[in-house]
């Protein structure tokens, strides 16, 4: 082996060096395959029924009955709007307060101190977080618990309609809070890309006050960067299945709920119906994006005409404060949730409107914990087979485009397609193919389906700290005659292992929270943490729900912090490497 | 009405044949004939069963329920080699549409659901599809001789379907409501639809039902239905549509009266029965029910409501009925399903599911005719404090024929299903 390596005059290192290369020219190619395969295929299985055409429901023409039937239903027309609404008002508060609270905050101690608590609630999956809301603030939640009977005399829970109120208005705050914490770090991590505090200090000097100054000079540079994430956030909220369950209207329910009930129904005549929903969410979501832009626009030409005049709004102390302690809330909002989950996952008997319960028991944790180790082992291993996969193809890519110094839009457009394209609407189509081929339910296949969903958070979360490299200390390796192989892996990946493992966390934090996925293409037959909390969720038992929303919670978070610990550990004899 | 759009002919010819190409060609398997496992043959099944894995598609919204699904698990695991997978649901129809797509697609073998936990409209749907294996296995069980079949009719007949060896009993359903002792006073409870209804229009915002398809809430609409229909043996008929208008009228007039005096005056309703139950312990809701007799004893039990809850049914009757398992045609593992099918009506089985502290689900079995062994479990079971005695749940009427259920749902989803 040596000695034909040698003859060939292929050392190992060179060996290496030929691997890598070839690995980094072919990894574009198989990721475009990875995200766009499954999408435009699952989008395909979609649009036939949708107009019509299913063979083997005997839908052989195609015709527009679909959608017909669809617009026939009761209250249709209501779950457009709700959807539309709840995802538009959703991510127009989330930014709004995010943009404030950097306004406000960014070079203060109180804000360093936020995004520290900020960070570990992206670990937070989306289901506990609105489980946390929902025993937090419904009508017989800890809140009025605490406050009742002293303060407001009641010694039943009042009949108000909270959450799953008519107009969405616990669903757009359950969703706030969990895309603020996004948005926020999506925003911190575009900042580092412009120099902010120097910016601050030309802006200040011409009189601005904090926040004006940052929305009129930073924010139209910051917010070009956070487009993506931001569609990807509202694409989100007018489509998100669980949080619509547990917090949105029932009657009629946003689009996406009545979609999955349609999808399910044992009438199969419905899948026209449904596949014509698909469609039109697709186009919901279009439009939420448009309307966007719209605003986009509106306040492009607002924030121009306030510049214009002059105003220096230089006392906004209260603003600033008040920014701040919006979105301290937030955390406080959700962090309480989870306490309460842990909470009631222990509770014997608690009645309203006691604070709190009148016996503590581990029954419930007793019953669940011996049915819960398949359900564990599928979240894990899935969870750590799709975001190993997809951490080596995005750096793959990153490195391409950082060697070429080229960056594709068509690309970045590409890899967010998956999260702007509803799930509901390709997954459905997705899964009749699925259905269909030769290929038996397993966990490769459901590896790969979650990939779709992973690989795009990867690549976000990774995107910038990369670009943000500094690659003279490769030039200087180069330099020094080492291998493309030594400085990629001795260099390049030894000094961003912080942001590697991040990215890792939070891919794994998504693929431990999906749903839809992996109930529609693993059949049921390979549940999950997620699909298990879920199935339990739908028998309202607050305890039961305490429990696995408290084993959801802990998976991303045991990632995080071993993203956090390892290079501290790994990083213990350089001191400039451990910040 | 949208007309239709055709396609020009031959290009609609050549669209048609690619796209049946994407869509069906993969999907065609050839037809293979394993013969069915012969239950009358029962060392050969337990034979087979040995080492399979059964995925049993049953509701799993209920933790007590689970708990003893992960035992039967254990137990035919420890007995007879079979490997028990509970896919837990949130609405037993999702099975039933796998199973259907699986049909679609031609997925006539190695299946992805083994066994479902059913009754009612989603059996008549499924047997009306020809999607159940071959009738008479489930009568030919060794635990089968245990079974009441002569008093409990709802064995043979699931609402009004014949049965006929297509599924295995599990359990009997009896429609209970229950109230909290301290807060409402046994007198002041309603003995009857009309009355409850009443009894909404004094107490607003004190009672409610699961949002209709959800399997108790449709079974509350049948049981007012039961109750104010004019000649009750249309009901055992499939429905007559040119009276279904006359024959529902009652009922709706009277939902409509409760409608503005249901919880959060309607705009969102319960999730199911456990939600029910989890509201009443809240103070939510003065009265809820449930189709297992010793719910609210479970309840207690389990630190999920007070010990003063107390059940009561209705004088003229309320619904009864049998749940059942049943095997696709197309189960990857027959074998072991009828394994477990038989495990869960052997005495052992039934007796622990009876037990409030476990579950509290009536047997199917007839207690009297069993060895004195299997007697004295049942006998020793102590059914709790806030279960009714078999004599004091009262009438059981008859579930309506699965044609009604859903012409009532979709005349409900029209009338209600948009309340904003």
């Amino acid at each position: 082996m040596e000695a034909a390596l040698r003859r060939g005059k292929l050392t190992p290192m060179r060996q290496a060096d030929r691997a890598l290369s070839i690995a980094i020219a072919v990894s574009p190619a198989l990721v475009i395959l990875i995200l766009a395969g499954p999408v435009i295929a699952g989008l395909a299985g979609t649009l036939l029924p949708a107009f019509g055409f299913f063979p083997v429901l005997g839908g052989d023409s195609f015709n527009l009955d679909g959608y017909t039937m669809l617009f026939a239903e009761p209250g249709i027309w209501m779950s457009v709007w709700l959807s539309l609404f709840t995802g538009l008002a959703a991510t127009a508060i989330s930014l709004v307060v995010v943009i404030l609270a950097i306004a406000a905050g960014t070079g203060t101690r109180a804000f360093a101190w936020l995004t520290r608590m900020i960070s570990p609630l992206l670990a937070v999956p989306h289901a506990a977080a609105a489980f946390g809301f929902l025993f937090l603030f419904s009508p017989s939640g800890f809140l009025s618990r605490l406050m009742s009977p002293e303060l407001t005399g009641w010694t039943q829970p009042p009949d108000i309609l909270i959450p799953n109120d008519p107009m969405g208005f616990s669903l757009i705050l359950g969703l706030a809070l969990k895309e603020i914490p996004f948005l926020l770090l999506m925003a911190l991590a575009a900042a580092s890309q412009i120099k902010i505090a120097q910016s601050r200090q030309l802006i200040a000097s011409f009189g601005y006050g904090r926040i004006a100054g940052f929305l009129i000079g930073i924010w139209p540079q910051l917010y070009r960067r956070m487009r993506l994430p931001v569609f990807a956030v509202l694409a989100f909220s007018t489509t998100v299945v669980d949080v619509a369950a547990i917090l949105g209207p029932t009657n009629p329910a946003p689009l996406v709920i009545r979609l999955v009930g349609w999808i399910n129904d044992p009438d199969l005549s419905m899948r026209f119906i449904a596949s014509s929903g698909a469609v039109v969410l697709v186009l919901l979501t279009l439009t939420a994006i448009l309307l966007w832009t719209g605003l986009e626009r509106a306040g492009s030409v607002l924030m121009r005409r306030q510049s214009g005049r002059g105003q220096r709004f230089a006392r906004d102390a209260l603003a600033q404060k008040l920014s701040l302690i919006v979105a301290t809330l937030t955390c406080v909002i959700v962090l309480t949730g989870l306490l309460l989950l842990g909470l009631w996952s222990i509770a014997g008997l608690w009645q309203f409107p006691h604070a709190i319960p009148s016996q503590l028991t581990m029954r419930s944790w007793m019953s669940a914990l011996p049915q819960m180790g398949g359900p564990l082992w599928t979240t894990i291993a899935v969870a750590c087979l799709s975001t190993g996969i997809s951490l080596a193809l995005v750096v793959l890519v990153l490195q391409r485009a950082s060697e070429t110094k080229r960056e594709a839009r068509a690309g970045q457009w590409l890899i967010y397609m998956p999260l702007i394209v509803p799930q509901a609407s390709f997954l459905f189509g997705l899964q009749l193919l699925v259905l269909g081929s030769p290929f038996a339910v397993s966990v490769p296949m459901l590896v790969l389906v979650h990939m779709v969903f992973v690989l795009p958070y990867v690549m976000l979360s990774l995107g910038d700290p990369w670009r943000g490299f500094d690659q003279r200390y490769e030039q200087i390796a180069f330099g020094l005659g080492q291998s493309r192989w030594n400085v990629f892996w001795k260099i390049r990946l030894a000094m961003l292992l912080r942001p590697i493992l991040t990215a890792f966390a939070v891919g794994f934090a998504v693929s431990a929270g999906l749903y839809l996925p992996t109930v529609l293409i693993g059949a049921g037959r390979l549940p999950t943490i997620t699909t298990e909390a879920v199935a339990l969720a739908s028998g309202g038992n607050r305890r039961a729900i305490g429990v696995y929303a408290f084993m959801q919670t802990l998976l991303p978070f045991v990632a995080f912090s071993l993203a956090m610990l390892v290079p501290t550990l790994l990083f213990v004899n350089r001191r400039a490497m451990r910040h | 009405m949208v007309k239709e759009h055709h396609f020009s002919e031959p290009w609609d010819q050549i669209v048609k044949r690619l796209l049946s190409a994407l869509l069906v060609a993969i999907s065609l398997t050839p037809p293979a004939f394993a013969g069915d496992p012969d239950p009358s043959n029962w060392p050969s099944v337990l034979e087979e069963a040995k080492g399979q894995t059964v995925y049993w598609n049953a509701w799993g919204g209920a933790e007590n329920i689970n708990a003893y699904i992960a035992w039967a698990g254990a137990e035919i695991e420890k007995c007879c080699g079979v490997k028990l997978i509970h896919v837990k649901l949130d609405d037993t129809a999702n099975a039933v549409a796998k199973v259907v797509a699986e049909k679609a697609v031609g997925k006539s073998e190695a299946g992805s659901v083994d066994l479902i936990w059913i009754n009612g409209e989603n059996f008549a749907s499924m047997k009306r599809q020809g999607l159940l294996m071959a009738a008479g296995w489930a009568e030919k069980l060794p635990n089968r001789k245990h079974v009441d079949v002569k008093g409990k009719p709802t064995v043979r007949t699931d609402f009004t379907i014949p049965v006929e060896g297509l599924e295995s009993p599990w359990g009997m359903a009896k429609l209970v409501f229950f109230h909290d002792s301290a807060r409402t006073k046994a007198e002041d409870l309603p003995k009857s639809a009309r009355e409850l209804v009443d009894w909404a229009e004094k107490n607003p915002g004190r009672f409610s039902y699961p949002q209709p398809p959800d399997f108790i809430g449709s079974s509350f609409l049948k049981q007012v239905l039961s109750e104010t229909i004019a000649d009750p043996a249309k009901l055992l008929k499939p429905v007559n549509e040119a009276m279904f208008v006359a024959d529902t009228n009652p009922m709706f007039e009277l939902l409509d009266r409760l409608q503005p005096n249901l919880w959060r005056q309607g705009k969102t309703y319960p999730n199911n029965y456990p939600d029910m139950k989890r509201l009443m312990n809240d103070g939510e809701l003065d009265i809820a029910f449930s189709f297992n007799p010793a719910d609210a004893t479970a309840g207690i039990e389990a630190g999920e409501l007070p010990d003063t809850v107390r059940s009561f049914t209705f004088p003229g009757g309320t619904l009864g009925n049998t749940h059942f398992v049943a095997i696709p045609y197309n189960a990857t593992a027959k074998a072991g399903a009828m394994v477990l099918a038989n495990f869960l009506i052997s005495p052992q089985a039934q007796a622990r599911k009876q037990d409030p502290k476990v579950w509290g689900d009536p047997t199917v079995l007839d207690i009297n005719a069993l060895p004195e062994a299997d007697k004295a479990a049942f006998a020793a079971l102590d059914l709790g404090i806030a279960t009714l005695r078999p004599e004091q749940l009262g009438k059981a009427l008859d579930e309506p024929h699965p044609g009604w259920m859903e012409r009532v749902e979709t005349e409900w989803k029209r009338r209600y299903g948009a309340a904003n």
